[in-house]
């Protein structure tokens, strides 16, 4: 989860500061919170599909463990991720993938990972569910599912990365990423254990996707996309700006970026098994995109890019740039990143002088959607 | 608006700003009011609120892991992160499936207390793998009765704690429990850098002025000087500082060794917590704990809301006619600081951060410090009319027994019995201006 925090209902807190406007202002309001929302679906429709990809390439695995199986695996997995990264955008406002009781985010793509309590780490060979078979006989959704009691205070076990350690194992090595044997899954000791656990991971990954796809589907009267289309204009406008401001502030430029740039920990990257950290930026990035233009596969908008045009045409403009900028700034951030947060490594090291170029670009950007929010008579307030 | 309201009250101005924090108040009156920064931090200090942010509220892990910044988790521990109990920077809460509730023990060693010889000085009810848990507090409700001047009804409900689960054989029987929910963060660094002499200068040990209202400092012993010091944050003012509060949870509440509690929390009787492998020595360098501190220093101070409301203006009269801000007082000013945005700031925190004696209803009997086992220290009361909005519930006190402020206020005993006495005989109407005030906090 990269922040247990959950940003819910802003019922209180965004305030329409004028009354926005005259009907046509309406009507652009309402067409852009329903492209939002068909953005949103059809975004976590695409990363179901590609969980659904790796999963298979998991359960070929499972069947025949061996290397060309293994790598497919660890390949489906980091195309999956660019899929699900571009979903984080819609998170921070209490939505189905972080509202407090039912949000799925902690289960999904909790960090750090608890390895330790998964499966052996170098320093302790017999620790983890895996290893534990008196304790934990049948490792089964429903074993993993008590394990992660939503709202409970337990270590978590399940969801994007968890799969990712069990594919890759723990990345010892400056330059690569992990290198966890083929023998893990065929000769050595509970490999048929870990085997289990990483299908039911997956599993119960493909399931969670699946309950954000539902809650954000057309036509259903029930589910939270009805709810949102519900709200007033200003405060669904408001929650969407709030998403995308923290993720480009608190979550990307500062626990992702500031975090892992300030303190050197090389290993306080996001996707540290795999070495995919890189491409997970990127991905959050263009998230933020996507969501504020309102593009998707061809489909263009109406965004807040447009709602923000109507008004104040520099601002949008402006905007729109610093947008699109932050995303090739980080994509310009060479990989694997932990090797530009070795400690010793210089500041004008090129990767980072591209980290830190990323900051300040999503620094910039989150300041101008604070201006924009007030421009349309909302209040963003960032933590 | 403002400036109206303080026209018309202006005796009692104090009472009705909305700039509770300074320049660094926050305007944001959502889920998030208790985590945002002070809106006059500088960007690069802003980098370094977030970096301790970060370290404040993820999990740490059990060693050894993959994020060696992050793991250490344990042997023993209460909670996986700071923001475990402090939800979104705000008050814990006392339901039994959630970590915000702990249990401070001791035993009696002439007029102090000392830690428990086998459980040390805190209940530890979780463990990585391999160790058992210290044990865990049962608890029950009794409702206790009582009637308003108008004839209104009400009940209180008292809780009453019983050891179960225990790890290593029976407690003490002279054993002192003192339960302490996980207070609201923001603020601290404002409180810290009030100058001692402001706050000594309402002290009145003896109640001298013959209010019935003493105020006594608590002077705890400095862990890192081991000089004595001024006590300002704990429910019994038993932390001098940021930085020792921060330093004594990372060790006791998360099992997170640093600098200043450089070992793990195991007692001597616990051998497979000493026998555990830490994440590091210590768990959380210097540096970084200074990141956390700033971030707890930093965390901005929301709003006041609705001062232009007649119930609230009028609740604020009651709160000054009771005696309230005999204790709560409103306004503070802080003095020097190394963090420039802390640094002469106005600031109505609500409290005179001194101890007292608040009767035998909510004594915990475990002395800290120079506090006995009646006294606790005035509770800041800014930005608790935000309580439901960021944590979801409404409970109040050292151990979160009141379910509502009104119950808050009726829990009031000792030096603040005659203003909980003139509270019950107020009307119903004026008893919920004072509550209308008190949410505009």
């Amino acid at each position: 989860m990269d922040r247990k925090r959950s940003f819910t209902a802003l019922i209180a807190g965004i305030l329409a500061l004028s009354a926005c406007g005259s009907d046509a202002d309406e009507g652009l309001q309402n067409e852009v919170v329903e492209q939002y929302a068909y953005v949103v679906h059809e975004s976590y429709s695409m990363s179901l599909a590609s969980a659904t990809e790796m999963d298979a390439a998991i359960d070929a695995l499972a069947a025949d463990p061996s290397q060309a199986n293994l790598e497919a695996a660890r390949q489906a997995w980091i195309a999956a991720r660019d899929d699900y990264g571009p979903t984080e955008a819609f998170r921070f406002y209490g939505g189905p993938i972080d509202a407090d009781e039912t949000g799925v985010e902690g289960l999904v793509n909790a960090w750090p990972l608890d390895e330790a309590y998964i499966d052996y780490v170098e320093g302790a060979p017999e620790s983890g569910i895996v290893n534990l078979p008196d304790e934990y006989p049948t490792i089964d959704a429903e074993l993993l599912g008590s394990l992660n009691e939503v709202g409970g205070e337990t270590n978590v076990s399940t969801g994007w990365h968890a799969i990712e350690f069990l594919l890759w194992g723990q990345d010892l090595s400056p330059d690569g990423a992990g290198a966890r044997s083929l023998e893990d899954f065929t000769t050595a000791p509970n490999a048929n254990r870990r085997i289990g656990y990483l299908t039911v991971a997956s599993d119960l990954l493909l399931g969670h996707l699946q309950s954000l796809v539902d809650e954000w589907a057309p036509d259903v009267e029930d589910n939270y996309r009805a709810e949102f289309l519900a709200l007033p204009p200003a405060e669904a406008l408001g929650m969407i700006l709030t998403g995308i401001g923290e993720l480009s502030r608190g979550e990307l430029a500062g626990e992702r970026l500031t975090v892992a740039y300030e303190e050197h920990s090389q290993e306080d990257e996001h996707s540290c098994f795999s070495d995919n950290t890189t491409s997970d930026i990127v991905a959050n990035a263009a998230g933020i995109q996507r969501a504020y233009l309102g593009d998707l596969n061809g489909v263009e908008g109406p965004g807040i890019d447009e709602l923000l045009a109507a008004t104040d045409a520099d601002l949008a403009a402006k905007l729109r740039d610093e947008i699109v900028f932050s995303v090739s700034a980080a994509g310009a951030i060479p990989a694997p990143f932990d090797k530009s947060l070795a400690p010793g490594v210089p500041d004008d090291d090129p990767g980072r002088v591209a980290i830190f170029e990323t900051i300040v670009a999503l620094e910039l950007q989150a300041d101008t959607l604070v201006e924009a929010a007030n421009t349309l008579g909302l209040e963003l307030n960032l933590s | 608006m403002i400036l109206a309201v303080a026209a018309c009250v202006s005796a009692r101005g104090d009472l009705l700003v909305e700039a509770t924090g300074g320049e660094g108040t926050t305007t944001a009156a959502n889920r998030e009011a208790f985590g945002m920064s002070a809106r006059n931090l500088t960007t690069d200090e802003r980098r370094v609120f977030e970096v301790g942010d970060s370290f404040f509220t993820q999990n740490w892990v059990i060693a050894p892991s993959s994020t060696e910044a992050r793991d250490g988790l344990g042997p023993l521990f209460n909670a996986q992160a700071c923001a475990s109990c402090h939800v979104r920077d705000g008050r814990g809460t006392p339901e039994e499936d959630q970590p915000g509730l702990l249990f401070r023990l001791g035993v009696p060693d002439g007029e102090l207390s000392v830690p428990e010889p086998v459980y040390g000085d805190q209940l530890q009810d979780r463990s990585i793998l391999g160790v058992p848990a210290e044990g865990r507090m049962v608890r029950l409700y009794v409702e206790e009765p009582g009637v308003f001047g108008d004839g209104e009804e009400y009940t209180l409900r008292r809780p009453m704690y019983e050891f179960e689960d225990l790890a290593h054989g029976s407690v003490s029987i002279d054993v002192q429990v003192s339960p302490r929910i996980a207070p609201p963060v923001f603020g601290v660094g404002l409180l810290e850098a009030i100058p001692e002499g402001d706050i000594l200068a309402g002290s009145d040990p003896e109640d001298a002025d013959g209010n019935g209202i003493s105020g006594r400092p608590n002077w705890v012993t400095d862990p890192v000087s081991g000089e004595p010091a001024l006590g300002r944050f704990g429910w019994k003012a038993n932390v001098a500082s940021v930085e020792h509060q921060v330093a004594g949870a990372f060790s006791g509440d998360i099992g997170i060794t640093n600098p200043v509690f450089p070992d793990e929390s195991c007692t001597d009787a616990e051998t497979e917590c000493s026998a555990a492998l830490g994440g590091g020595d210590p768990e959380i360098p210097a540096d970084r704990m200074e990141k956390v501190v700033f971030y707890s220093r930093t965390l901005a101070v929301p709003a006041r809301r609705n001062l232009d409301s007649p119930d609230v203006v009028a609740g604020a009269g009651w709160f000054d006619d009771l005696g309230c801000s005999g204790c709560h007082q409103p306004v503070q000013q802080t003095g020097d600081d190394p963090i420039p945005a802390l640094v002469n700031q106005t600031i109505y925190p609500f409290t005179d951060l001194l101890l007292h004696d608040m009767g035998p209803g909510l004594a915990d009997n475990r002395p800290d410090g120079q506090a006995s086992g009646t006294e606790w220290r005035t509770a800041p009361l800014w930005g608790i009319g935000l309580t439901e909005t960021v944590t979801g519930h409404t409970f109040f006190l050292h151990d979160g027994r009141a379910r509502s402020l009104e119950e808050a206020v009726l829990w009031h005993g000792g030096e603040a019995a005659a203003a909980r006495d003139a509270f019950v005989a107020l009307s119903s109407d004026q008893r919920s201006q004072l509550i209308s005030f008190l949410e505009s906090l």
